[in-house]
C-alpha cells in the first residue's frame, strides 16, 4: 500500500486525468444533491417546522391545504375527546408586490395564519404584520417594508425574518389568523373560509398520553378527517416525492458514471502495469497487496477529488445570493456524496481484481519487455 | 552438539536439488514437455551457468527452482526446504525469504529510488524495518551505489540499474539467486563487469546462483556449465 501511495506522490501526473474527471463528477453530485435539498426545503419548510404530533385535514382533501376544511365542531370533538391542544392553520399562496423593486417586483409568497407557533417562528405578530422567510431578502424585502399581497394588494408589513419556512417554493409570511383570513377571503374568494373554519389543525399531545396521535384522532372523529404525522404530511405535499425520486435517480446515474470512470481508469492502469506486477509477484508480492494498492490509489484520488469538489461547491453556495436558486449545501450532503464516491471507487477497482489475480509471476522471467 | 551438527549439515547441504523434475504444459489437446526428468544439484557457493537456445526450458527450470512454477513431477529442494507440494501462498512466502531474482530487463520499480527498490523486498515480505534499511545501505555501499541511493532508475546507467537489481536480489539474504540473462541488455565490456560483480558478490556471501544465458562467454565467470536442449539437461 505504501508503494502505491508513493507512486501517487511521485507520479501525480498519471492520476491527473482521473482526478479532474472525478472532481467534475463530484461537483455535479454535490451540486445536484444541494439542489434536491434546496428544492425539498423550499417545498416543505413550512410543514416540517410545525410543532405537531399530528396535522389534521378533511378527508376528501388528500392533505391539500387549499382543498381542506376543518369545521369548529370537528376541532371541538378532537379537543374534548382526546384532551389534546389544537391550533388552526391555513395558507394562501399568492403573489406579493415589493414596492421599489423595479419592474420585477412580484415575489411568490405563502401567507400563513397560525395559532401554535412552528419551530423557529415567534408567536403571531400584530394584525397586518408578518414574519417573513429570509428567502424574500433576495427580492429586496427588508424589515418594516410593506408588501402588497394578491390581486387585492392587501398590505402586510414585515416584522422580522425567519428561516426555512417556505412552502411549495413560495416564501412564508407568518401572520395572525385574522390577517391570514382577510388575505385569503379578499384575494381568493373561491377559497374563502368563515370565522372558526381552518384548512388544517395542528394537534399537540401536550400531556403525552396517546401512543399514536393520528390514529386516535381518526378514531375520535371518524372518516371526516385524515390525520398525519409531520413526516407523512411532508410527503403528501404535491411533487415532493416525485421530485426526490427524480433527483435520486439522477444522483444514482452520476454515481454509476463515477464507478465506470474509476473502473476503466484502474483497469487501464492495471493492463499498463502487468509487467511490473509480474515482477513484484515474482519477488514475493501477494495479489491482495497489489489489489490493496490499487484500492488505496482509487480511494486517495477520490478523496482528493471530493475535497476539491466540496470546497468548490461550498464556495459556489457562498457566492449565490440566498433565494436566487434553491441550493442548500450541507456538510451531511457533502459527506454522503463522498461516501457514495468512495463506494464507487472501491467497487470500480473490483473490476481489476480478476486481472490482478491472473497476472503470472512467471511472466517476469524470460521476458525482455 | 545439536547446533554443531545442524551447522555441519547445513554447510554441506546443496542450495538446490532438483530430482527427476518434469514440467508438462497442456496446449490445446497436446502435452508439451518443457522439462524432462531434470536432475540438477547446485552446491553452496556454486555458480552454475544454464545455457541453451530459446525454448529449451531454461526459464521453466528457473521458474521451478525459484518457486514461481510448480513441477508436474519430481521433487524440488531449496536449502532445507522441500517446496515440491507447496501451494501458491506457500510459494509466495518462499520467494519472499529464500530466493532472489535478477530479471532480463532489470525491471526496477520506476518511481522508487535505488534504495527504495531494495527496500521493496522487505516491504512485500519480512517487514524488518530498521534492520532492512541498514542492510539496504550496506548492499548499496558494497555495490558502489551509495551516492546513487536517491536516484530513480531513469537517472541510472544500464550497469548501475543492473547493480541495483543485484542488490534487490540479495536483500532477503537468499539461499539461491536466479539470474535471467543478466547481461543481454548490456554491451560486452559492461556485461563482463556485471558478471565479475555477480561472481564476487555471490562468492563473498557464499550464495549459490544459476545464471541463464545464451552467451557462452558468460560461462567463464561460472563454476560449472549445464546445457539444456528441448527440456533435457546435459552436464
Amino acid at each position: 500500500m505504501r508503494l502505491a501511495l508513493r507512486e501517487l506522490i511521485r507520479r501525480p501526473g498519471r492520476f491527473v486525468t482521473a482526478t479532474v474527471i472525478l472532481t467534475l463528477i463530484a461537483i455535479l453530485l454535490m451540486f445536484l444533491g444541494g439542489l434536491l435539498d434546496g428544492l425539498t426545503r423550499s417545498a416543505t419548510g413550512a410543514v416540517r417546522a410545525q410543532n405537531a404530533d399530528a396535522l389534521v385535514f378533511s378527508s376528501s382533501s388528500q392533505a391539500s391545504f387549499l382543498r381542506s376544511r376543518i369545521e369548529p365542531e370537528v376541532r371541538s370533538t378532537i379537543e374534548t375527546d382526546l384532551g389534546v391542544e389544537t391550533g388552526g392553520l391555513g395558507v394562501a399562496q399568492l403573489g406579493a408586490r415589493v414596492p421599489g423593486n423595479g419592474p420585477r417586483d412580484l415575489a411568490n409568497v405563502a401567507v400563513w395564519g397560525y395559532e401554535i407557533a412552528p419551530d423557529g417562528v415567534p408567536e403571531p405578530p400584530p394584525p397586518g404584520e408578518a414574519w417573513a422567510d429570509e428567502v424574500l431578502k433576495a427580492d429586496g424585502v427588508e424589515v418594516g417594508q410593506e408588501l402588497l399581497v394578491g390581486p387585492a394588494r392587501t398590505p402586510i408589513t414585515v416584522a422580522g425574518f425567519v428561516v426555512d419556512t417556505s412552502f411549495n417554493g413560495q416564501a412564508g409570511l407568518w401572520t395572525d389568523v385574522a390577517t391570514w383570513r382577510n388575505v385569503l377571503n379578499t384575494n381568493r374568494p373561491d377559497a374563502a373560509l368563515a370565522d372558526g373554519v381552518f384548512q388544517a389543525l395542528v394537534v399537540r399531545d401536550v400531556d403525552d398520553e396517546l401512543d399514536d396521535v393520528p390514529a386516535a384522532i381518526e378514531d375520535a372523529v371518524g372518516d371526516q378527517v385524515i390525520a398525519l404525522t409531520v413526516d407523512e404530511a411532508v410527503n403528501e405535499i404535491p411533487g415532493v416525492t416525485e421530485q426526490q425520486g427524480t433527483f435520486n435517480q439522477i444522483l444514482g446515474v452520476t454515481v454509476v458514471i463515477a464507478l465506470v470512470v474509476i473502473a476503466l481508469f484502474f483497469a487501464l492502469l492495471t493492463v499498463e502495469r502487468t509487467a511490473l506486477y509480474g515482477v513484484l509477484k515474482a519477488i514475493g508480492a501477494r495479489s491482495r497487496t497489489i489489489f490493496g494498492g490499487l484500492v488505496a490509489q482509487a480511494v486517495a484520488v477520490t478523496l482528493v477529488a471530493s475535497v476539491i469538489a466540496g470546497l468548490a461547491v461550498a464556495l459556489l453556495d457562498l457566492a449565490i445570493p440566498p433565494g436566487s436558486i434553491p441550493l442548500f449545501i450541507s456538510p451531511g450532503r457533502i459527506a454522503s456524496s463522498i461516501v457514495l464516491l468512495l463506494f464507487a471507487a472501491i467497487l470500480g477497482c473490483a473490476f481489476s481484481l480478476r486481472r490482478v489475480l491472473h497476472i503470472d509471476p512467471a511472466s517476469a522471467l524470460g521476458s525482455s519487455q | 552438539m545439536t547446533t554443531s551438527m545442524t551447522h555441519d549439515t547445513s554447510a554441506t547441504r546443496p542450495a538446490l536439488h532438483l530430482r527427476d523434475v518434469r514440467k508438462v504444459y497442456r496446449v490445446a489437446d497436446a502435452d508439451v514437455i518443457a522439462l524432462d526428468h531434470a536432475e540438477l544439484t547446485v552446491a553452496r557457493d556454486e555458480i552454475v551457468a544454464l545455457v541453451g537456445p530459446s525454448g529449451s526450458g531454461k526459464t521453466t527450470l528457473c521458474s521451478i527452482a525459484g518457486g514461481i512454477l510448480s513441477a508436474t513431477e519430481g521433487s524440488i529442494l531449496v536449502g532445507d526446504e522441500d517446496i515440491t507440494d507447496y501451494g501458491d501462498k506457500q510459494l509466495t512466502t518462499f520467494r519472499q525469504n529464500k530466493v532472489g531474482f535478477v530479471f532480463q530487463s532489470v525491471n526496477l520499480v520506476p518511481f522508487l529510488n535505488a534504495r527504495e527498490n531494495l527496500l521493496v523486498v522487505d516491504e512485500l515480505g519480512r517487514r524488518e524495518g530498521r534492520a532492512a534499511r541498514e542492510r539496504a545501505d550496506r548492499l548499496l555501499e558494497e555495490l558502489g551505489l551509495t551516492d546513487r541511493a536517491k536516484n530513480l532508475p531513469g537517472q541510472l546507467s544500464g550497469g548501475q540499474k543492473q547493480r541495483v537489481a543485484i542488490g534487490r536480489a540479495l536483500m532477503n539474504d537468499p539461499e539461491l539467486v536466479l539470474f535471467d540473462e543478466p547481461t543481454s541488455a548490456l554491451d560486452t565490456e559492461l556485461g563482463q563487469q556485471v558478471m565479475e560483480l555477480i561472481r564476487s558478490e555471490m562468492k563473498a556471501r557464499g550464495t549459490s546462483a544459476i545464471v541463464v544465458t545464451h552467451d557462452e562467454r558468460i560461462t567463464d565467470y561460472c563454476d560449472r556449465t549445464v546445457h539444456i536442449v528441448d527440456g533435457v539437461l546435459a552436464a
